[in-house]
């Protein structure tokens, strides 16, 4: 397949964008430990990057603005969890389906559309790190109302995701097409991946849509002056599960059709891969409610369903478990292993031509604490003993923060190398840095879940512990947390060093030197057992089955939050804890009156 | 699918299900219970606490920008406390340490959890959810006496 300036340029623009907003997302992530442990009080570089910002956009109110530890510690998280969880990852996901429904279809992708879905998404990228950077958009990752963003925030987020739309539209004509010209030969599997996991976006993201563009936007613009709480934040979690599928399935389709090949075997079952996908069109979107077991507006009847349906997502990741498994035996056998668990020694953990196989490996290894957890998390009254502690990010950084991330990273840099004609530099540092993030993020959890254990809460500017100057931290600090808090922050620091080798390696291969012709070539696992089962070669099926899922599961959740909601809540901005239009009407004097009470 | 395929997707789903029967048991047997949607009360403006019978008592909390609104209380050993909770401003959390206790405070509904003290001492309340940058100030305790 002849790859065009325009298509490497695309690929190559929509992975390097996002791990350059990584490095301050990363960054981000190491002062909250630092934060959380009561080490550090204050972040100089957020302070340059204030200053710099008011200077170059001649902003006076940038330079003057009081950056408390507090601001300091929310203004990082939001970018923290915006840029890694948000921006990478849909950036990711668009970026591999570029270039892997082309190449397992081999047919050209249309350029022009890929590029104005890149343009949409950069423009809101652009809004959106405007907003937080410029510190009016400090709400987190999740925006709950009524706290309110600048109205950058939600344009830039809606932006984002209609880009993606975009992206992932190009790629149904290539479909259609490969359909028409093979009849009755099985998508390949990659490809069947990549549109079960836009499936996915594309239902959840419409929820998420309608909270931003009807309830939102309007809302932070001035134009209405309330919003129904409970409602956003149910349209919010319909969107915030099938989200965590969206991260997982680009990492699937890695899993089942390319790791097998590097690691020198064959994938188990093709079968299986087919069911998987499936199953988790069905059954990832209906669950949302299990984030939301704590709040009031939901019967527990239907909380209780949603906790059947996620159980019900787990069959399709144990499925996994075991595929993978089976074709890393077979591919351990087939080096030589010999023994129930000699196979597991000749696999290529180390192996620098077949580098990528250390980001999978490492990261599957880390997804086996993150799945038990994911079970406790969904365990409806379980739920109730970690929900909103610090034993969730503990766990989340056991998926998302590990398969997921280390996936991507691996796929991005082996992409750009490709697509720029460069080979990869500094590979004993390549491989060595999934290993290095296992033990960092093995401990970080731990510490986290073993706090939150003991009610350490999540998001939260502790600010104290031994190493701390002043022991007293924030009021909510309690003496006992104090260990855990370390324990993390010492975690974080090596997963910290372990992205800076990353973003070492990633550069120096970017910048050295031209060796090859741009290429585009995956590791292509074939199936051991590839038999066709005709049932799981559509994909509409699912999307009917799921459709009616959701509709079931989640009409009685809208009705009971409606019904519960009694009055819309104006907004307010996190500073302040006095309404934002009371604020307005304020005088300095009296602002700071306000202010002076926090 | 292989035997040990469709071996493993049993195995799953009966796992899965053992996991479904035990939260069942513990939220009918053990009484450890999420909250629920309440429509017949509004959100209040007042908080307040009341004795209803013996060891027996109601609360109402309205948790603010960055504190709760709550009368300072002291309950006697194996008290069994209804705990009502609404929010004045934003979003709120509301964890009572060493308990089931643990709760979102959304305004515009009013949520209920039901709590029985079986040890005295102090039970600190924490704010779990992000509320503006004066989160980390947000506490609350429950003393249980003798």
């Amino acid at each position: 397949m002849e790859l065009s300036r325009s298509y490497r340029n695309l690929i190559r623009t929509e992975l390097i964008v996002p791990i350059v907003l990584l490095i301050i997302g990363t960054y981000g992530g190491l002062m909250q430990v630092l934060f959380r442990a009561g080490v550090l009080h204050y972040d100089p570089v957020l302070r340059l990057l204030i200053d710099t910002l008011g200077a170059v956009f001649g902003v006076e109110a940038l330079r003057n603005i009081d950056l408390q530890s507090s601001i300091m510690y929310y203004w990082g998280l939001t970018l923290h969890g915006v840029l890694n969880a948000i921006v990478f990852t849909t950036f990711f996901a668009v970026a591999f389906g570029n270039a892997v429904v082309p190449y397992f279809l081999r047919l050209p992708l249309n350029t022009r559309v890929g590029w104005l879905s890149a343009t949409v998404m950069l423009i809101g990228v652009g809004f959106t790190a405007f907003a937080m950077l410029s510190g009016q958009a400090s709400v987190l990752y999740t925006f709950y109302p009524p706290l309110k963003a600048h109205p950058t925030f939600y344009l830039g987020a809606a932006l984002l995701i209609v880009g993606s739309w975009i992206g992932a539209a190009n790629w149904i004509p290539l479909y259609r097409r490969w359909r028409r010209e093979h009849p009755g030969e099985k998508v390949p599997l990659a490809v069947m991946g990549m549109f079960a996991t836009f499936i996915i976006w594309f239902i959840a993201t419409l929820s998420v849509a309608v909270e931003v563009l009807v309830l939102l936007l309007p809302w932070s613009l001035g134009w209405t002056e309330t919003v129904d709480v409970p409602l956003a934040r149910a349209l919010f979690w319909f969107f915030g599960h099938p989200l965590v599928y969206f991260w997982l399935l680009p990492a699937y389709v890695m899993y089942y059709t390319m790791l097998p090949k590097v690691a020198g075997g064959k994938l188990f079952s093709d079968a299986a891969g087919r069911l998987v996908f499936g199953l988790f069109i069905l059954f990832s979107i209906p669950v949302g409610a299990h984030h939301q077991f704590s709040d009031p507006g939901i019967g527990t009847q239907w909380k209780l369903l949603h906790t059947a349906l996620t159980y019900a997502v787990a069959i399709p990741s144990l499925i996994t478990a075991f595929t993978l498994a089976a074709s890393l035996e077979y591919a351990g056998r087939q080096r030589g292993g010999r023994g129930l668990f000699g196979w597991m020694t000749r696999l290529p953990y180390f192996d620098r031509q077949r580098w990528l196989f250390s980001y999978w490996i490492a990261g599957l290894f880390i997804f086996i604490f993150g799945g038990i957890s994911g079970i406790v998390n969904a365990s409806y009254n379980l739920n109730l003993a970690v929900h909103n502690t610090a034993w969730i990010p503990g766990h989340f950084h056991l998926t998302v923060g590990s398969p997921v991330l280390l996936a991507f990273l691996g796929m991005s840099l082996f992409l750009v190398a490709q697509l720029s004609g460069k080979e990869v530099r500094w590979k004993g540092v390549v491989v060595a840095m999934p290993y290095l993030w296992l033990i960092g993020v093995l401990i970080f959890s731990w510490g986290m879940m073993r706090g939150g254990l003991l009610g350490m809460p999540r998001r939260t500017y502790l600010g104290a512990g031994a190493l701390s100057p002043d022991l007293q931290g924030t009021p909510l600090y309690r003496a006992d947390w104090a260990p855990y808090a370390e324990i993390a922050m010492v975690g974080g620091i090596i997963m910290f060093v372990a992205m800076v080798l990353y973003f070492v390696a990633f550069f120096v291969t970017l910048f050295s030197r031209r060796v090859h012709e741009a290429a585009l070539e995956f590791p292509v696992a074939e199936a051991y057992h590839d038999e066709p089962v005709r049932a799981l070669n559509r994909l509409a099926p699912w999307v009917v089955a799921a459709v009616v899922l959701i509709v079931v599961s989640y009409t009685p959740v809208l009705i009971d939050v409606v019904r519960s909601s009694f009055k819309p809540a104006p907004a307010y901005v996190p500073e302040y804890n006095v309404p934002e239009k009371q604020l307005q009407q304020m005088t300095d004097q009296e602002t700071q009156g306000v202010a002076k009470q926090r | 699918m292989e035997r040990s395929e469709r071996l493993v997707m049993g195995i799953g789903i009966a796992v899965m299900a053992v996991f479904f029967a035990l939260v069942l048991l513990l939220a009918t047997g053990f009484g450890v219970d999420v909250p629920g949607c309440i429509t017949e009360m509004k959100p209040f403006e007042q908080d307040t606490v009341f004795q209803t019978a013996e060891k027996r008592y109601e609360m109402h909390v309205i948790a603010r920008m960055w504190s709760y609104q709550m009368p300072p209380v002291e309950f006697p050993v194996g008290s069994t406390v209804d705990i009502y909770l609404t929010s004045g401003d934003v979003v709120h959390g509301f964890h009572i340490d060493r308990t089931n206790v643990n709760l979102m405070a959304v305004p515009g509904t009013v949520t209920y959890a039901r709590v029985r003290f079986r040890t005295p001492g102090e039970y600190p309340i924490v704010c779990h959810e992000y509320c503006g940058i004066g989160h980390q100030q947000m506490v609350g305790v429950i003393r249980v006496v003798q």
